[in-house]
């Protein structure tokens, strides 16, 4: 035996996690003892905790399989650790102004964003159809009870409701999936499914199991068709909730989904392919047009980003490394946008509360031009306009989907692109050419920070992030293959 | 396995329990338990399957993963009677078709 300092130095590649652990069970104490009216300062304390946590991530880079072979710790796992762990730490940030009015004053709001934000981490570093299951849930159980975290609220719980039922439809496929692949091949292991797949060949079994946890997993992106509960549950829920279901918990299934086509179910590629291609393209279109009918911005939002896992699949339909390149890039550069995004919904703010409809945005261009000009570059960055990130993005999972002849996908996808420019700007068009109807209040200097980092990002990307990104998603995909 | 039941015969129930659990979720237009009952029948279907496929196998690890799903189920579904009652605190109801707030 190994003495007990050596066993936890062997647990390097889960120090981040662990970390997390410890700190979100001890912010729940403080929680708890503290008083009522300073419990916002759990939030800071979940901020700087999430920092650190990434800062362990980045710093301590320790690549190992651990826990009989549960849990793996890569280069992908880690970079797309750091998207999952920096988007939680934005969406508790966009949380702090007004937040007894969204109910994210209660110190429990932010000990679930950290633990949702440890189930993905376990997600993102799954390595067993067990480990990948217990850290599904322990994202979703958090997600059911953030969306109905203003309680007194009808439409919050109303979301809520909706989340949990279709949430644990979905985890049921998954397991119904789970419970094939391992009767089929014998393991729940990741690294032994792929090798008996290898040597045992496809069967028509196995090929269920994974359609099933595909469809799982799609409900988690909201890929079409597994959306449905999308738009509902991101107009309903609290507006900072919604933020942050639109940012890490889709970095993390999107990296499941990545590591299990691309390395567990390698062998039967042609088989998943097919699957990863029907979503992408009925995302894509599904969410262009239906994104044109809506009124509220924060059901537009959620097409917008049904539309976005739609634009990321196709880099992953492509299999290669430069289309699982091209998914690290589109999720980090999706995570900026949406940020910055649900920081100007957030800042404009009537004597009413917040701005719901999109005509309440009506000559925000006069009123608040600063938070007009930040929405407008990023809806065009959304769009796919040179020389913004989105471009960028877009740019690099269509290559991947050239250079893997899939010519059809490719074109369908650009084609929704330029569909999906008009009800981007209809919001333009109603913030710069409408008459202003209402006073909106100032803006709270958090979301003017973040406003601005983002909004810097997306403009100079080509110049500053653009390349450093692209290396590190080069070598995080890179990992897998 | 005795008396001639075999591996496809426990299959079969579960992918019957598995159905009418989909079916009960998609179907059921009255009562919001009814889905929460569904949703149970769904995971007990993958159970049965998990632990079929373990004593096939001869293979433990399937019946640890039966294990975690009841325990994950219990509180799932713990949290989903807690969202219920709010949702009745709020609305007075928890029949299927008052969940209609939201549609577009």
């Amino acid at each position: 035996m190994n003495s007990d300092v050596t066993d936890f130095a062997s647990l390097a590649p889960a120090y981040p996690e662990m970390l997390l652990a410890v700190g979100a069970v001890v912010l729940l104490l403080v929680g708890v003892f503290i008083n009522k009216e300073r419990s916002l300062l759990v939030s800071y304390s979940a901020v700087v905790l999430l920092v650190i946590v990434a800062a362990l991530v980045v710093l301590q880079p320790v690549d190992g399989v651990l826990f009989n072979g549960v849990f793996i710790a890569d280069g992908f796992a880690r970079y797309m650790k750091v998207l999952v762990l920096g988007g939680s730490a934005f969406a508790l940030m966009l949380a702090l102004p007004h937040a007894v009015e969204n109910g994210t004053h209660k110190f429990e709001y932010s000990i679930l964003v950290l633990l949702a934000t440890l189930g993905m981490m376990m997600m993102v570093s799954a390595n067993d159809l067990m480990s990948l299951y217990i850290g599904l849930e322990l994202q979703s159980l958090a997600l059911y009870v953030l969306a109905a975290i203003k309680r007194d609220d009808s439409r919050a719980t109303e979301a809520g409701l909706k989340y949990f039922v279709l949430g644990a439809l979905s985890s049921g496929m998954l397991l119904y999936g789970a419970s094939l692949i391992y009767g089929f091949t014998g393991h729940t292991n990741l690294q032994q499914i792929v090798l008996a797949i290898a040597t045992e060949g496809r069967s028509i079994g196995l090929i269920f199991g994974v359609v099933f946890l595909l469809a799982g997993i799609a409900f988690k992106i909201s890929a079409v068709p597994f959306h449905m509960w999308t738009p509902d549950v991101y107009e309903g829920a609290p507006t900072p909730v919604t933020a942050f279901f639109a940012t890490a918990p889709k970095v993390a299934a999107m990296s499941l989904m990545v590591r299990l086509v691309i390395d567990t179910f390698q062998p039967i590629a042609h088989d998943w392919q097919q699957i990863v291609i029907f979503l992408s393209i009925a995302s894509m279109v599904l969410a262009a047009f239906a994104a044109i009918g809506q009124k509220s911005i924060k059901r537009l939002i959620a097409y917008s980003s049904i539309g976005h896992v739609g634009f990321a699949l196709v880099g992953l339909s492509s299999g290669s490394q430069g289309g699982v390149e091209g998914v690290a890039v589109y999720m980090a550069i999706y995570i900026a946008m949406t940020v910055g995004l649900f920081a100007c919904i957030l800042s404009l703010r009537t004597d009413k509360g917040y701005v719901e409809n999109i005509d309440e945005l009506a000559g925000a261009a006069q009123t608040r031009p600063f938070v007009a000009a930040v929405m407008a570059i990023l809806m065009f960055s959304l769009i796919g306009m040179p020389p913004l990130a989105g471009f960028f993005a877009k740019w690099q999972v269509f290559l991947a989907a050239i250079d893997a002849q899939l010519y059809v996908l490719s074109v369908i996808g650009m084609l929704a692109s330029a569909i999906s420019a008009f009800y981007y700007l209809r919001v333009v068009k109603v913030m710069y050419f409408d008459e202003p109807v209402h006073e909106f209040e100032a803006v709270p200097a958090e979301l003017n920070i973040i406003m601005a980092v983002s909004t810097f990002l997306i403009v100079t990307y080509f110049f500053t992030v653009g390349s450093p990104l692209s290396s590190l998603a080069r070598s995080a995909a890179g990992s897998l293959f | 396995m005795g008396l001639g039941i075999g591996l496809g015969h426990y299959l079969t129930v579960g992918a019957i329990l598995f159905t009418l659990g989909v079916f009960g979720i998609f179907l059921n237009r009255k009562n919001i338990i009814v889905i929460l009952m569904s949703v149970e029948l769904i995971l007990l279907a993958v159970n049965l399957n998990f632990v079929a496929f373990s004593a096939q196998l001869n293979d433990l690890q399937g019946q640890v993963f039966a294990l975690l799903i009841l325990t994950v189920a219990a509180a799932e579904a713990a949290i989903g009677l807690a969202i219920l009652v709010i949702f009745y605190r709020n609305r007075g109801s928890i029949a299927v078709e008052d969940v209609n707030m939201m549609k577009g």
